[in-house]
């Protein structure tokens, strides 16, 4: 249960701002999770298989970062209705994370997640 | 300054394609023509880089790029493509220089502030090349005209301000193939990728087992817009010269690179990538996103400037991926379809207060005058920096996401009715209005002010959320239009930024 995995999370383009102004994150998070289910099933004890918990996934991480770092109640400059928000880039070890499988892509201990608002001014 | 004409000179810079010439002006294929005395002068220093060569210079010399925007990334990039000797370079903006244009837009000057953007900078390039033909287009780009602009060109520089322009210029890039280098920055950050370049027809080249064939657009890069309140501009956050500035420099940088080596070129065969060498090929379908990141109060450090792989063309992309064709046209957009404006201004949950709830500047400032607002609190939201050029006497700052951010704490350990907002009050007010509030001042009115009198109205709502209007007995009132209604109804000699 207490098995984390150390990964750095970047924010950019203004991002760094609803995370108290700091750019660079190095965390310890969760190496597996179990999924909170919804509703019904909730209180009728276990599933059918035991769940150990899944690794962690980027869809996960950004709701850690909410619960966990997020400083500003802005919330919704960063994700809306329980994904990211649109005009935010995610890029796992610097590559678009449609490369990698977007929200389900299982972090891997040292990865670098960053996140970045795509910017319009000029 | 003799043997000009002779190309011997360029041999040792030049690519192995380089033809020899006998320096006569003799042959009508405008790449293998001789150059000029003025010319061999102007661009022998950048012709002798290795890989560039009497080659890409005339590359270059028979290129022609619309620059779209005449603003701060614009500039910049302007003076290095007209520098380079670019043959045809075309500028749209529809604005005049202004003095607060000046800090960023270095191809304006003093002098020309009130006229026209394209006319002004126009001026400024021919100074300093007077060889390349300027075109000026002193309108705004809009779906109506945007084809007809950018259809005699060979590429394009997306220099605009917002992201409705963004994706209208990538669309009917599309439509006309053409590469699109596409720049941005607001604040301390700058982007820069290279677009549609080679420009795959629609709806070809869509990826395949994982292997992506064509290069992506801004749709592809960037599905969906920031909703309306998020994306910000450079005159509401602020823009640093040098960071924006970069940018257009390296849009600049990109447009040479692609123009001079012939990327920008039409594959004669579409799909037919066997001539290209493989990182090449990789390198264009794949482009990279470098981000720019600006500390006010950091050296330069190791991620100051990141390099990202974007993914290539894709297949669900509106404009280019799968059946695109059947939805995106040249006809369609100059007919309205899509809307642009629309879709980059999804709603955005703005509080609006009712009139009882506010003041104009202009009443405020007199009740003041006549003493019929006696003591009170007054809280300007600004950011820290705009507060510092001026406020109206007695207000304290509270800069927005502060306010907002210690009103969230307040909520989440519950509302009282004591007036204070649950710890709000002290929290973040300065002692001496602190003061003011408790033992007998539970009553006192508050006024917010902001800069133009949105975020205001929502820190209104947030102290009543909190209960600090006592139950009605404490007045709070949200100052109509900010600072900037001041500056008009009040006080024109008001520094307002």
């Amino acid at each position: 249960m207490s098995l984390t995995i150390p990964i750095t999370v970047d924010f950019s383009g203004g991002l760094e701002m609803l995370f108290s102004n700091k750019r660079r994150h190095s965390l310890s998070i969760p190496a597996l999770f179990t999924e909170e289910k919804d509703g019904k099933g909730e209180g009728e004890g276990e599933g059918e298989e035991e769940d150990k918990g899944k690794p962690v996934t980027i869809a996960f991480l950004v709701d850690y970062l909410c619960k966990n770092f997020m400083k500003d109640p802005r919330s919704d400059l960063f994700v809306l209705d329980g994904h990211i928000r649109p005009g935010i880039l995610v890029l796992i070890n610097e590559a678009d994370w449609e490369l990698e499988g977007e929200e389900t892509y299982e972090i891997q201990a040292g990865d670098n997640i960053l996140f970045v608002s795509t910017l319009h001014g000029g | 300054m003799q043997n000009r004409n002779n190309n011997t000179i360029y041999q040792n810079g030049g690519t192995s394609s380089f033809s020899p010439s006998n320096g006569i002006n003799n042959n009508s294929n405008p790449l293998s023509r001789s150059l000029t005395d003025e010319e061999f002068d102007r661009y022998s220093r950048q012709m002798i880089v290795p890989g560039m060569g009497k080659e890409g210079q005339l590359r270059l010399l028979t290129s022609r790029v619309l620059i779209i925007g005449a603003g701060g990334l614009g500039c910049p990039a302007a003076q290095y493509i007209a520098g380079a000797g670019i043959g045809t370079i075309g500028i749209v903006d529809g604005d005049v220089v202004e003095p607060s244009n000046l800090h960023r837009q270095v191809g304006h000057a003093t002098s020309r502030i009130g006229t026209p953007k394209v006319t002004s900078l126009i001026t400024h390039l021919s100074a300093l090349n007077p060889l390349p033909t300027y075109i000026p287009h002193p309108c705004h780009i809009t779906p109506d005209n945007a084809a007809d602009l950018i259809a005699p060109y060979d590429l394009v520089l997306d220099c605009t301000d917002n992201p409705a322009t963004r994706y209208l210029i990538s669309d009917v890039c599309v439509l006309l193939r053409k590469p699109l280098v596409s720049a941005a920055s607001v604040q301390k950050s700058g982007q820069l990728v290279v677009l549609n370049c080679p420009a795959t027809p629609q709806g070809e080249g869509l990826p395949e087992g994982g292997k992506y064939n064509a290069a992506p657009c801004y749709r592809c890069c960037f599905k969906q817009p920031p909703p309306a309140a998020a994306a910000l501009s450079c005159g509401e956050a602020g823009i640093m010269g040098p960071v924006v500035g970069l940018m257009g420099v390296a849009q600049a940088g990109e447009a040479v690179k692609i123009l001079a080596s012939g990327l920008h070129a039409i594959p004669s065969s579409d799909g037919a990538t066997g001539q290209e060498e493989p990182g090449r090929e990789r390198n264009l379908r794949q482009p990279t996103l470098l981000i720019y990141s600006y500390d006010l109060d950091a050296a330069v450090g190791p991620y100051a400037f990141r390099a990202l792989k974007m993914a290539g063309r894709k297949k669900s992309c509106f404009a280019c991926g799968e059946g695109s064709r059947a939805r995106l046209t040249l006809g369609g957009i100059k007919k309205g379809e899509p809307d642009y404006v629309q879709f980059c201004s999804a709603p955005t949950a703005r509080v609006t207060l009712p009139v009882e709830e506010r003041i104009t500047a202009a009443a405020y400032h007199e009740a003041r005058e006549r003493g019929e607002i006696a003591e009170h609190v007054l809280i300007d939201t600004r950011e820290r920096e705009h507060f510092s050029f001026g406020s109206i006497d007695g207000a304290v700052n509270v800069p927005f996401g502060k306010l907002l951010m210690a009103a969230a704490v307040a909520s989440r350990e519950g509302a009282s009715g004591n007036g204070n907002g649950n710890g709000f009050v002290e929290k973040i007010l300065p002692e001496e209005v602190r003061g003011k509030m408790v033992d007998g001042g539970e009553d006192l009115p508050i006024y917010v002010v902001c800069r133009r009198g949105l975020d205001s109205q929502e820190a209104v709502e947030k102290l009543r959320g909190l209960g600090m209007d006592n139950g009605g007995r404490r007045k709070i009132l949200d100052i109509m239009g900010g600072m900037k209604a001041w500056k008009e109804e009040v006080d024109p000699s008001f520094p307002f930024i």
